[in-house]
């Protein structure tokens, strides 16, 4: 391996309510050719991370934000994803390094951070990457350490820090080669030992956290209540992970649904409050598409627990759970019985969209099962077509398990800001809207503009609460809507080479990260609505430059005779004086 | 023409520099500039100038209740605090450090006193600022070059 070549591409997720330490913070890690999207607040980050977590190798993110203490954000990240974080501030007393270490972080960087600092982070995340092998080493599995080990030696750097999680590796295995995500692909998988959560398995679990009760429940607690030889805390730990992050993903679907973002109808069943998603999935026919396994006998218990769910959310509807049997069916069922659409809500839903209606019915039901699932990795649902595992796997089975109480893990009296609903119509180079085609591209229109695209996006349209902005052809344009905090909190990946996007200069936009990686040959484009160059020279007031006289005198003439003076700065050499200057 | 006004320019910031209204940070800033970012500085002391108002509007807001919030008070000093290191405006950072000591010691003439003399350091930077870009950008990216090289 290159050792200088090493940490190339490094994906970082930079977390900061500063506009002003955002842009330079993505400036400098993208001058050590780190991969950066940066997010102006936690909330968002963390909807991102949960999305696409296995798309991040490293979160740096301030200490002091506004919507959720950088603290916080560090347990989540940690508990949920499991990504190395470094905190930031410009405040560096040793009371509150110490808090970071103690809340897990694995740097603590006081701004302003220097470049060099910025270079060396990558080393944290490859830490991390030792340390998942030698816990595989404490696994029975050969083979897996062999693979592992075989699969480190064959790794090029951009393989390495593909590598986040086993699951992730799990996913790729079966993921469309042809997904832009140009993930490694060349056989070198890494994967831990792993348990196979069957739906017996994982009913035990869940049975020993309701035991135990959801706040207080601990890996070590479950695994003595399971009782299940062989099982190691790890194993229980790790699916406890995933198992939290499932339910906080459902229980903020369901409020977001409750707090009347759908659009979605229900109308097959009436469009009454007190629909009672329960009763109507169970009457649904039983081709709803997902990869949720038969789960038919944990109905009655579900029953019981989404009753005592109920005093939980804030309307008397219930969680939805999918639980009824389930097979993959590629073809429409009637699109109109995908009641999970009702979840959806504000969340991702094409339906409403007025663009593109002439949307497949499959095409549709794909992305609201995808959005149904709650917190569905999109490498799973990728695997849809092809999907054919009769186990729980990952979060999509947790869907048909009872869930016990559930303290939001996002700040409780957080009260709803919608996430950022991006909703993307994509097209083809082709304009083909086939099934096939489409599918890696709506996976990645979920919920960032993901760089990845192969497609032109052509429109966009965000959703939000019950307003609907739509795009218009031909560029990619976001107008935001006053007021709509969601779209504020747009994080974008910022290493789109091939889009076209242009927000649109809307002063409005706030802690919505630049699309600065917009390519160059856009020049002057105005980023964070003012640009200086428009302003007339007589609004400025000159009298506080009693020593500038010359300036002031020197306003008569023409500035820009010298349109010949090239200008390149590089870090790290200075450009050539043309020597007129000093004539 | 323009030789005479980039000495004066040269003089404008060396002047910043030495009276300590700037500090290393903005040659840090000037460094991070490039042919890909070639309007890097100036963005990003654009950004400096929009939310460094908008925190002065809140921290005056705050101050004026008839209950002083000085928690909030002192979070939002944080945070100017915070954005001025951004671009290396030392004596505004300086001022904010005081502005929490006042915080922590829940005393609002000392607060208000700060905060106008943030506010007139603020905006005496901004109002720099606004003329080293507006007026003179392409100059501007010479003489900045220059004077990394001087110092």
């Amino acid at each position: 391996m290159d050792a200088t070549a090493f940490p190339y591409g490094l994906r970082v997720l930079v977390v900061d309510d500063d506009p002003t330490w955002l842009k330079i913070l993505e400036k400098m890690l993208r001058k050590c050719s780190y991969e950066v999207t940066t997010c102006g607040l936690a909330t968002v980050a963390l909807d991102i991370l949960r999305e696409k977590k296995s798309k991040f190798d490293i979160v740096i993110s301030d200490v002091n934000m506004p919507d959720m203490d950088g603290f916080k954000l560090l347990e989540h990240i940690g508990l949920e994803m499991d990504l190395p974080v470094i905190m930031m501030s410009i405040d560096g007393e040793t009371s509150r390094v110490m808090k970071g270490v103690q809340h897990g972080a694995c740097d603590y960087l006081l701004k302003p951070v220097r470049m060099k600092e910025l270079r060396n982070i990558w080393q944290h995340v490859y830490r991390k990457k030792m340390h998942e092998v030698k816990e595989i080493e404490g696994h029975d599995s050969c083979d897996d350490l062999q693979i592992l080990r075989n699969g480190f030696e064959g790794l090029d750097e951009k393989s390495l820090f593909m590598i986040s999680d086993s699951d992730t590796m799990r996913k790729r295995k079966d993921v469309d080669r042809d997904h832009v995500d140009q993930e490694s692909s060349d056989g070198t998988t890494v994967k831990k030992a792993r348990v196979v959560w069957s739906v017996d398995l994982h009913q035990k679990f869940v049975n020993a956290v309701n035991q135990i009760g959801f706040d207080k429940v601990g890996p070590k607690k479950i695994l003595d209540l399971m009782n299940i030889p062989g099982l190691t805390r790890e194993n229980v730990a790790s699916h406890l992970q995933k198992y939290r992050l499932y339910l906080s993903r459902l229980q903020k679907q369901n409020e977001e649904r409750i707090l009347g973002t759908a659009g979605q109808d229900f109308s097959h069943k009436g469009t009454s409050e007190n629909l009672n998603l329960r009763s109507s999935f169970q009457e649904q026919p039983s081709n709803i598409a997902n990869g949720y396994p038969h789960a038919s006998q944990n109905i009655q218990t579900q029953s019981n627990m989404l009753d005592s769910q109920l005093e939980d959310t804030k309307s008397t509807v219930p969680l939805s759970v999918p639980d009824k049997k389930r097979s993959l069916v590629s073809d429409a069922a009637d699109s109109q019985n995908v009641t999970s659409a009702s979840t959806l809500g504000g969340v991702l839903s094409f339906r409403g969209m007025p663009v593109n209606q002439e949307r497949k019915p499959s095409e549709t039901m794909i992305l609201e099962c995808h959005a149904w699932s709650g917190g569905m990795p999109s490498k799973q649902f990728m695997q849809y077509p092809k999907h054919n595992h009769e186990r729980c796997d990952l979060l999509g089975d947790y869907s048909c398990l009872p869930k016990p109480d559930l303290e939001h893990p996002v700040a409780p009296g957080n009260l709803y800001a919608p996430p950022p609903l991006i909703s993307m119509s994509c097209s083809m180079e082709g304009d083909g809207r086939d099934f096939p085609d489409v599918k890696p591209a709506l996976v990645d229109c979920t919920k960032s503009l993901s760089p990845a695209l192969t497609c032109t996006v052509d429109s966009v349209s965000v959703r939000l609460s019950d307003s609907v902005v739509t795009s218009t052809d031909g560029d990619l344009k976001f107008s935001s809507v006053d007021g709509l905090s969601s779209i504020k909190d747009c994080c974008f990946d910022q290493t789109n080479s091939q889009g076209t996007l242009r927000p649109s200069q809307e002063p409005s936009i706030i802690g919505c990260t630049e699309l600065a990686s917009l390519p160059e040959d856009l020049p002057g484009y105005p980023l964070q609505g003012v640009s200086f160059e428009s302003i007339p020279l007589s609004a400025f007031d000159f009298s506080h430059y009693n020593d500038t006289t010359m300036i002031q005198s020197g306003l008569q003439n023409n500035w820009y005779d010298d349109d010949d003076l090239e200008f390149s700065s590089e870090m790290t050499d200075y450009p050539l004086i043309d020597g007129r200057l000093f004539a | 023409m323009a030789a005479a006004l980039t000495n004066q320019l040269h003089a404008l910031v060396n002047n910043m520099f030495a009276t300590g209204l700037l500090d290393d940070q903005f040659q840090q800033l000037q460094m991070l500039q490039d042919s890909s970012a070639p309007d890097f500085v100036s963005e990003v002391v654009t950004l400096f100038c929009d939310d460094g108002e908008r925190i002065i509007g809140e921290l005056a807001r705050q101050l004026d209740k008839p209950n002083v919030d000085f928690d909030r008070v002192d979070s939002f000093a944080h945070q100017l605090k915070g954005s001025s290191a951004s671009v290396g405006a030392q004596q505004v950072k300086n001022t904010c450090i005081q502005f929490r000591e006042f915080c922590q010691q829940r005393s609002r003439d000392g607060c208000l006193k700060t905060l106008d003399l943030v506010r007139t350091e603020f905006y005496d930077l901004r109002n720099k600022f606004q003329v080293m870009l507006q007026v003179l950008p392409n100059v501007l990216k010479i003489h900045l070059t220059l004077s990394i090289e001087f110092h």
